[in-house]
């Protein structure tokens, strides 16, 4: 045999039913050992006879990656499996485990302890439910002698502590559960005898800090048992290598990367871009334009899933549908910050087909079966390539059909952008972020809860973490401050010796200082850190007018906007407009609002920032006329006018425009990095300017394009040289003037928050306090401030640095823009608003403007005096 | 940077203008730096000094930075500087735990005995601190009556008429034009006078909140928030809650 078509016959020979977790459509057989793949009949060496028995009593055939991987693996290689969403990974990544456990078979009653065989990890809590679930079917069918149990944070206590006592052979679970278990003394008794670990969803792990956590535990795992093999499941990732060396130890002598198993999807995608009559909008990102024409196309077919990439269009779009569902389809709504039962509600009214759209967040990217789902609507555009895959790749698990998805582009930039989106769908690309430096705040709760487990070794451990990817380059100098401040703070004013939570033994090696501190590491451990949240209730006034108790929850608010919020006020969440009531206990009360316009809920979270390589198509595809002609006559026109009234840049160049509009003067740069970028930019700039003497008054950005406006004429400080765009635009803003800026962040303290709490600087619960999030009885913002002033190098301001540039400031991006844009500012100035800047124009007046806080006050003190005066 | 900190850090004779205030008919000035000045009697008041809180974290296993005491002495020194007062009341909460005064590093205690020199400090006990300080100037006291007044931790909730008192940390927010500010504010309606935390780490309660529930006849009330250089003084129904 030989030949890569050959396999295709066997998928003839055999009927192809649906098989079990197998739900992609056909696969591309790649790397194919082809013996394996021809008749379960060849297969004894590999798969053991109950196997071979099952696969014949129900007609299938294991596929050729899930052979592959089971061969390499069971040869001992560490392995990952790239797939598209859905391609039958789970089973591949659970044979290797499930054949070992069949040939070693049931342990007998009244042996020595046996630990866990495998572990498998997942992101999230309910697919590790839904996969025991599916698992147990196949496992009871062949009678395998395998006992599997899941283990979360909803496990009773006693399950635990049984579990403890008699594991089961395949756990699953999630990274906080495991590290909860290696930071337990019985660890080492427990994990032994590990052979296996699968990690899913490996891909949204892995850029996260969850990821850096796992990561320092499965080195952890590794020192426990060194014969385990990592198998690692994900979706297709713009570097596979990062992957393949996250899953084996890194450090001095890093061990080879792990093994490729890479399966493409089937039929291209069938990707079109919604055109309706209507006018595409300027700005915006709701896309109200399109929505009669995203309800026709519910109407076509028989289950639609509409992502979006905010709560707040979610709601907004969710609403709207609903005003033009003459024919009452079932059309429902899910998003992160829904009361859970609601979210299940759905989800089961979706498995069971009973649904005709939902409408969603990224709350849905990842994880379960979808029911029939054929056709994925996309509002917004995707801001990603490698999002708008995974994103497609929720629908239409039928074989030999393609999916089907539309794209909606909600203005005029985003309609460019949807199309770079959809020629990269085309072209494969991929711009998944990179596997990013291990965070100093996951790493010192990490080496208490290793403190917790047994004394370790300072030197020992640091090695050991080395050996996990995202920490490998992490100093032993950088090590020690971190053992430091996980004893006493790490301060330079040495006071708190006495209370020390670890301290060094005579024989050199750190321990926990009393049984409390593994305690609090315990109640504390975890690396999620969400704005406090408040539930939201929504309640009856009775006849008296008071409010009544009970009511139905709706799921829960951030506190911050809710602070904003006074009794009357009315805004949209849940599909409903509601009346805010006022708050009481830890709920917000709210009743049904009668209002059409409601104020709408700012989530701060849930704005994807365009991708690095999208704004780079964006910026190819203006500067070259000859691609307009896939783009609708509206956009086409507006490019042509703009060429015609200014000019459009070149690929590597930045365009400034200046002109005045009303008794103002605008600075309009177009660098397509982002928004996040964007406002980072604004701050720094709006120094410079106030510097140079321009009096700025405020900025407002978007994805494509920042706008500074000022009282002093600042084209006219260009032109006559009085202001250089080289200057104004050199990379050395990001020294000083960053670092002043900083100092004010309103970011900065969030992501300061984040940071103190997952380092375990501050608790989020204490023994004997169940803290609310409401009584928090210091503020990290003061403890910042405090910081700030008197030791400024400390490491958890270091670590907060680093979170600021890598996420919220997004400083690394605009670092590589600075450097890419030298020599190539040009400068338009102009008599009037140009066609190009009208997008981010508009963005005026809809944000707030940033700047000093004594403003407001001062104003509503001239009040005052007013109404003294007056 | 918070203001304060900024503040202390920097030239403390930077001029400010507070809020000239009557409380039960006696003048007093509100000072931005968060303490009252009581002319007549050449007396400084401020509250909720929640000195050696970081410490009390650091007991139970919370780091928090050991600079909080420190920052607000600074504070102190400045705002005592600025008014050279014969007497200085700390209005309670002045140590964060019972343990606090007891288990202070001795340069603070050096920095304290420098500040009460050539004045009278008088300890008013708070909740957190019940027993009084422990090896320091001055006097302790529950309560204290001076020229009209009556200085005490916790505003009493049967008459308010001529009390100054702690305890609440008052703050209040202001909007204008979609943009919000909160800040720690004095709190009175000419009765009775709720000062601000004057500690670093001590955060703010809004004035709206239920505990400041009728303490204060409302159509009278205003709060006096702390600004960089002066005070802001806005009436209660132009804040929000």
């Amino acid at each position: 045999m030989g030949g890569s078509d050959q396999p295709q016959i066997a998928w003839t020979k055999y009927p192809v039913v649906k098989p079990l977790l197998i739900r992609a459509p056909p696969i591309t057989l790649r790397r194919v050992d082809t013996n394996l793949a021809e008749t379960p009949n060849s297969l004894p060496d590999l798969l053991p006879r109950p196997f071979q028995k099952w696969f014949a009593e129900k007609g299938w055939v294991p596929r050729a990656h899930q052979m592959e991987l089971l061969a390499r693996a069971t040869a001992g290689e560490n392995m990952l499996l790239i797939a598209p969403t859905g391609a039958g990974k789970t089973l591949a990544g659970f044979l290797p485990s499930l054949t070992d456990l069949t040939r070693r078979g049931k342990v007998p009653p009244g042996s020595a302890f046996v630990g866990v065989h495998t572990l498998y990890i997942s992101p999230l809590k309910a697919l590790a439910v839904d996969i025991e679930r599916n698992l147990m079917k196949p496992v009871s069918e062949m009678g395998l002698p395998v006992s599997i149990e899941n283990r979360t944070g909803d496990t009773p206590q006693s399950k635990r502590q049984r579990q403890r006592l008699s594991p089961p052979d395949i756990l699953l679970t999630t990274p906080e559960q495991l590290a909860l278990l290696l930071a337990n003394g019985e660890a080492d008794r427990f994990f032994r005898d590990l052979r296996y670990v699968v990690l899913d969803e490996l891909h949204s792990l892995v850029t996260s800090k969850r990821g850096h956590l796992l990561s320092l535990g499965l080195a952890r795992l590794r020192r426990h048992a060194p014969a385990l093999r990592s198998i690692g499941l994900s979706a297709t990732v713009s570097d596979p290598q990062d992957l393949q060396r996250w899953l084996v130890p890194q450090g001095d002598s890093p061990a080879p990367p792990a093994g490729l198993v890479h399966v493409t999807g089937g039929a291209a995608p069938d990707i079109s871009i919604m055109t309706t009559e209507e006018r595409i909008p300027w700005s915006g990102h709701v896309a109200t334009y399109a929505i009669p024409a995203v309800y026709e196309e519910i109407k076509k077919h028989k289950t639609t899933l509409i992502f979006v990439n905010t709560r707040f269009q979610a709601e907004l779009l969710f609403q709207e549908l609903w005003t033009i569902n003459e024919d009452s389809l079932p059309i429902a709504l899910h998003h992160g910050s829904l009361d859970v039962s609601q979210r299940r509600k759905v989800e089961a009214a979706m498995s069971a087909n009973r649904l005709r759209a939902v409408v969603a967040t990224s709350t849905l990217d990842m994880g379960l079966d979808w029911g029939d789902v054929d056709l994925v609507v996309h509002v917004g555009a995707p801001k990603g390539a490698s999002r708008l895959a995974q994103r497609i790749g929720r629908s239409n698990h039928r074989m030999d059909e393609p999916s089907k998805a539309i794209l909606v582009p909600a203005n005029r930039f985003e309609v460019m952008e949807c199309q770079a989106a959809l020629d990269a769908n085309y072209l494969g690309a991929q711009d998944t972020p990179p596997v990013g430096e291990g965070a100093l705040d996951v790493l010192a709760q990490h080496v208490l809860g290793m403190a917790c487990a047994e004394p370790f070794d300072a030197l020992a451990l640091y090695e050991e973490v080395r050996s996990a990817s995202p920490y490998a380059g992490l100093s032993w100098e950088m090590f020690e401050r971190i053992v430091d401040f996980v004893a006493t703070g790490g301060y330079a004013l040495r006071t708190y010796e006495r209370y020390a939570r670890i301290r060094r033994t005579k024989d050199g090696r750190w321990r926990v200082s009393n049984p409390q501190v593994a305690q609090q590491y315990r109640m504390n451990l975890g690396t999620i850190v969400e704005d406090t949240e408040l539930n939201v209730r929504l309640v009856k006034r009775n006849q008296l007018g008071s409010l009544g108790r009970g009511g139905l929850s709706l799921g829960k608010v951030e506190e911050y906007f809710l602070e904003q919020l006074v009794q009357g006020d009315t805004f949209l969440f849940s599909g409903k407009v509601l009346r805010f009531e006022g708050i009481r206990e830890n709920e917000c009360l709210v009743t049904n609002a009668f209002s059409m316009d409601p104020k709408i809920p700012a989530y701060a979270g849930g704005r994807f920032p365009l991708s690095t390589y999208l704004a780079d198509q964006v910026r190819a595809m203006l500067a070259d006329p000859s691609r307009w002609h896939v783009l609708p006559d509206q956009v086409r026109d507006w490019l042509a006018l703009q060429t015609e009234k200014s000019m459009l840049p070149r690929r590597d160049e930045l365009l400034i425009e200046t002109f005045p509009r009303g008794n103002r003067f605008f600075l309009v740069a177009y660098c397509f990095e982002g928004r996040l970028a964007h406002q980072t930019l604004g701050m720094l700039l709006t120094r410079r300017l106030e510097r140079a003497g321009a009096r700025p008054l405020g900025f407002v950005a978007n994805d494509y394009a920042l706008a500074i406006w000022s009282l002093n004429d600042m084209g006219e400080m260009i032109d006559s040289g009085r202001l250089s765009l080289a200057d104004l635009f050199d990379e050395d803003m990001l020294g000083d003037d960053l670092e002043a800026w900083l100092a004010e962040s309103y970011m900065l303290k969030r992501s300061f928050r984040s940071c103190a709490v997952i380092s375990g600087l501050i608790e989020r619960r204490h023994p004997g306090k169940e803290k609310t999030g409401r009584q928090v009885t210091v503020s990290t913002d003061l403890i910042y401030d405090v910081l700030r002033s008197h030791e400024p190098d400390h490491i958890l301001l270091e670590a907060t640095r680093r979170d600021a540039a890598s996420g919220l400031l997004d400083i690394g991006r605009l670092g590589a823009m600075l450097a890419r844009i030298k020599g190539h500012v040009i400068h338009r100035p102009l008599d009037r608003v140009s066609p190009l800047a009208v997008p981010v124009m508009l963005e005026i007046g809809r944000e707030p403007v940033a700047g000093e806080g004594d403003f407001v006050l001062e104003e509503a003190a001239e009040e005052l005096i007013a109404e003294a005066m007056g | 940077m918070n203001h304060r900190l900024a503040l202390a850090a920097a030239d403390m004779m930077n001029p400010v203008s507070g809020a000239e205030i009557l409380v039960n008919g006696v003048a007093a000035l509100c000072d931005p730096l968060g303490a009252l000045y009581l002319p007549a009697d050449e007396c400084l008041v401020v509250s909720d000094l929640h000195l050696e809180k970081g410490a009390a974290f650091a007991r139970r296993g919370m780091m928090l930075p050991p600079y909080d005491t420190l920052a607000t002495l600074n504070l102190l020194s400045a705002v005592i500087a600025r008014y050279d007062p014969k007497i200085v009341i700390s209005l309670g909460d002045n140590f964060h735990d019972r343990r606090g005064s007891q288990l202070m590093p001795e340069e603070f205690r050096a920095m304290i005995r420098t500040l009460a020199s050539g004045r009278e400090i008088i300890w008013i006990n708070g909740n957190h601190d019940p027993d009084g300080v422990f090896d320091l100037p001055g006097r302790s006291a529950d309560e204290l009556v001076l020229s009209g007044l009556v200085f005490r931790h916790e505003p009493s909730l049967i008459s308010g008429r001529g009390e100054v008192a702690g305890h609440l940390h008052p703050s209040a927010t202001v909007s204008r034009r979609g943009r919000y500010v909160r800040r720690a504010c004095f709190a009175t309606d000419g009765q009775r006078l709720v000062m601000p935390a004057f500690g670093v780490l001590s955060g703010g309660l809004d004035l709206r909140h239920k505990a400041m529930h009728g303490l204060f006849d409302r159509s009278a009330l205003t709060a006096h928030l702390l600004g960089r250089d002066r005070i802001y003084s806005v009436r209660f129904s132009g804040l929000i809650g």
